[in-house]
């Protein structure tokens, strides 16, 4: 990866990641923005406005903003930046990489605009309508086109071990997309159409794309971050190849099985929910085996960790990534899951995975990338990115534990019997019970959403202030 | 051991063994739940909804009910004590795609058919903290004041019929009366009932006798939610097919 120069320094395609770094930005601030929002009218139900702007059409708005949005943006642009440099050599396509970047905007704002006007197909993370999931799937398959091009051109012998992650992410996300959206429309003038798997088949469908969605989207793509920015940041080698052989493969093996334990003690067949429930567990191995890589990889460079808050945020990723990939095989074990499952409990994991881990790797990939996309020495403030760490930690942890209590009291509340065999609690005591917890989740949302404006102004003025020096010379970037 | 420097320079050659490794799983445990007939077990008073539970059906779906909504009661006691039987398969045969849900931020829907009263629920789609003063749900109001859009409604179940919902002709080139019909009690419902049964539930949902409003479809839609399958009779081990019944078929008493 450190890779000496050769005759000519290739040429790379950094407007593409540009472009895909401001987009980013953006819609983290819109999509963690919504979050709060909808996380207030959960508090306070007066703030759904008819009809536009209830509770329901707003959710996915929130999901598709963080999701898709931020963090597939993070992705494109990581993926575009990482695999030039992996490879050295230009990304492939110029103009098919400018169309896949607007044609993916368009379609966050087709999906976008669809929830607030109604159009969705209550499908949780595939709610957009059959008429923007084939522009989806056109552009995606555009995306894994430019990706598999470039590593064909590549300079280097080898595949480097991030490209195997962002390879396997583009892939399977592309087949998981495609098979959860068979639908026929009611027509082609019609937004609305109807799934061609009904019921239990639909269910099973729906959650083999919903967990593998984070496996693959959430994790595998953010994992090749992990596997080149970590190393780049420490300035060390990946801790273990063979251990990066190990996790690849098993992961991408494992996840896939793991779908079932959305759906335990449902009407789904017990034999599908138990080989549900036992991969979900297995799959607590290749996860911790990728965090030990991670982490490991500062062998020696520890020191490091004291100074520089850009790989703080990589490794206080990792430990939330080791952390609720422990805590997901937990709640997976049935006898758990009864308690957790339709609580709060989940709400909390799905965020210590995506505030913790996601926007964690995401926002320290990206102070890492800024200066040398602008080509600047450094960020404008390490200061501020400290302050952003900080705010934002104390907001996840703000967070989670208010999840983690409204949760566990919800299901608790939920089976509560008296002497007599009866149940204890009315349902609306039970919503009732969790207001304050409701109140201090949202509160962890502003300290999470504040340490992001901070970090857009830092980046705003490490691009825009005359008095951050310029890069000299580095390894990469040279134009 | 396998040579992993032969993949890492090959990138076809990872990328097809990426495939194949993603693609084992889920072939594993989704192709069989297609074949396998146990997968939905038969069972007595299952019918397809009316062209009206339908278009309140996919108000639902365009309000996004099932985010804050289950309908999937599991086998568990707290769950039964609370909700009632516990979901079959077969209950949610016709729902293209699942509202099963995975949250409960309200209570599960999938025993609510006939708990309430319809002006009970007009009230509390209205506004909810009318009768229920601790509710966080949102208001509901405009579904009130909008006359439910059938002018396609025999297009949707041409294609539910396409996806294997089994719509006759009869009830598809009679979607548009049939939904008509279902709001007004003092019409001809007989056509309705002869299709979809006598359990149909035929009334003025909303209240408001004049038209058919958004809120007629929901309600109908809601109240017909848990109630085909009467577990008076119901019995898990019988099987109705071996009594020469198409359990498919919508029928009545």
């Amino acid at each position: 990866m450190t890779a000496s120069l050769s005759t000519t320094a290739p040429v790379y395609n950094d407007d593409i990641v540009k472009l895909c770094t401001i987009a980013a930005l953006g819609w983290a601030v819109f999509g963690m923005g919504m979050g709060l929002f909808i996380a207030l009218q959960l508090a306070f139900p007066h703030l759904n406005f008819e009809e536009y702007f209830s509770f329901g059409r707003l959710r996915p708005v929130h999901t598709s903003g963080v999701i898709f949005a931020f963090g597939g943006n993070c992705l494109l642009g990581t993926s575009f930046f990482v695999v030039q440099r992996t490879c050295r050599v230009r990304l492939w396509g110029d103009k098919l990489a400018n169309f896949v970047f607007w044609g993916y905007q368009a379609f966050i704002v087709m999906a976008a605009v669809g929830y607030v006007l109604g159009i969705n197909q209550s499908k949780e993370y595939a709610e957009p309508e059959w008429y923007a999931d084939i522009w989806l799937a056109i552009v995606w398959v555009c995306y894994l086109l430019i990706f598999m091009m470039t590593l064909r051109n590549r300079q280097e012998p080898h595949i480097y071990v991030a490209n195997w992650f962002y390879l396997g992410f583009i892939v399977t996300v592309a087949i998981l997309h495609i098979v959860n959206n068979i639908a026929i429309p009611v027509s082609f003038h019609s937004t609305k159409s109807y799934s061609v798997a009904g019921g239990v088949q639909s269910a099973m469908i729906q959650w083999w794309y919903g967990h593998n969605a984070v496996g693959f989207f959430l994790t595998a793509g953010f994992l090749g971050m992990m596997y080149y920015f970590v190393p780049k940041q420490a300035n060390r080698p990946v801790y273990s190849y063979r251990l990066s052989i190990i996790h690849f493969w098993s992961l991408i093996f494992i996840y896939i099985w793991a779908g079932p334990h959305h759906l335990l003690y449902t009407a789904l067949p017990d034999w599908v929910q138990t080989l549900g429930m036992t991969f979900s567990i297995m799959l607590w191995m290749p996860s911790w085996g990728g965090m030990i890589n991670g982490m490991m990889t500062l062998n020696g460079a520890w020191y490091k960790l004291r100074e520089d808050p850009i790989l703080q945020f990589l490794i206080i990723a990792l430990a939330f990534y080791g952390m609720s990939t422990f805590e997901g095989p937990v709640l997976a074990i049935k006898e758990v899951n009864a308690l957790a499952h339709y609580t709060d409990w989940i709400i909390g994991h799905v965020h210590s995975g995506a505030l913790g881990w996601v926007a964690f790797i995401s926002f320290g990939s990206l102070y890492h990338m800024v200066p040398v996309l602008w080509k600047k020495q450094a960020m404008y403030s390490t200061r501020l990115i400290s302050i952003h760490l900080w705010v934002a930690t104390f907001g996840i942890v703000l967070y989670i534990v208010a999840m983690w209590c409204a949760g566990i009291t919800q299901g608790l509340m939920e089976r509560e019997y008296n002497s007599n065999g009866f149940l204890v609690h009315a349902f609306v005591e039970i919503v009732q019970a969790r207001w304050p917890f409701y109140v201090m989740r949202a509160s962890g949302g502003v300290f999470f959403l504040s340490g992001m404006l901070v970090m857009v102004y830092n980046c705003w003025k490490t691009v825009t202030d005359a008095s951050v020096p310029a890069r000299v010379t580095t390894q990469e970037a040279h134009a | 051991m396998i040579d992993h420097g032969k993949i890492e320079r090959n990138s076809i050659l990872l990328l097809v063994l990426a495939m194949i490794t993603v693609s084992i799983g889920g072939m594993i445990e989704i192709l069989p739940l297609f074949r396998i007939e146990s997968t939905i077990e038969p069972v007595q008073g299952i019918r397809p909804y009316t062209p009206l539970e339908l278009a309140g059906q996919n108000i639902y779906i365009r309000e996004n009910c099932a985010v804050c909504h289950s309908q999937q009661i599991r086998s568990l006691r707290s769950d039964v004590a609370r909700y009632g039987h516990y979901s079959l398969a077969a209950e949610s045969m016709y729902d293209h795609p699942f509202l099963w849900g995975s949250k409960r931020i309200g209570p599960d829907l999938a025993r609510v058919g006939g708990k309430y009263s319809d002006a009970w629920h007009v009230t509390h789609l209205v506004d909810p903290r009318a009768v229920v003063p601790e509710s966080i749900m949102p208001t509901y109001n405009f579904l009130m004041n909008r006359g439910v859009d059938l002018t396609d409604i025999a297009d949707h179940l041409k294609v539910l019929h396409m996806v294997g919902v089994p719509y006759t002709d009869d009830m598809i080139d009679n979607a548009y009366s049939d939904a008509i019909a279902q709001a007004n009690p003092d019409g001809d419902a007989s056509g309705l009932k002869k299709r979809y049964g006598d359990k149909v539930n035929v009334r003025d949902f909303d209240g408001q006798p004049k038209f058919v409003s958004e809120m007629d479809a929901l309600v109908a839609y809601l109240q017909q939610l848990g109630t085909q399958v009467d577990f008076k009779t119901y019995n898990p081990d019988m099987d109705p097919r071996e009594k020469g019944e198409d359990p498919t078929k919508a029928k009545g008493k």
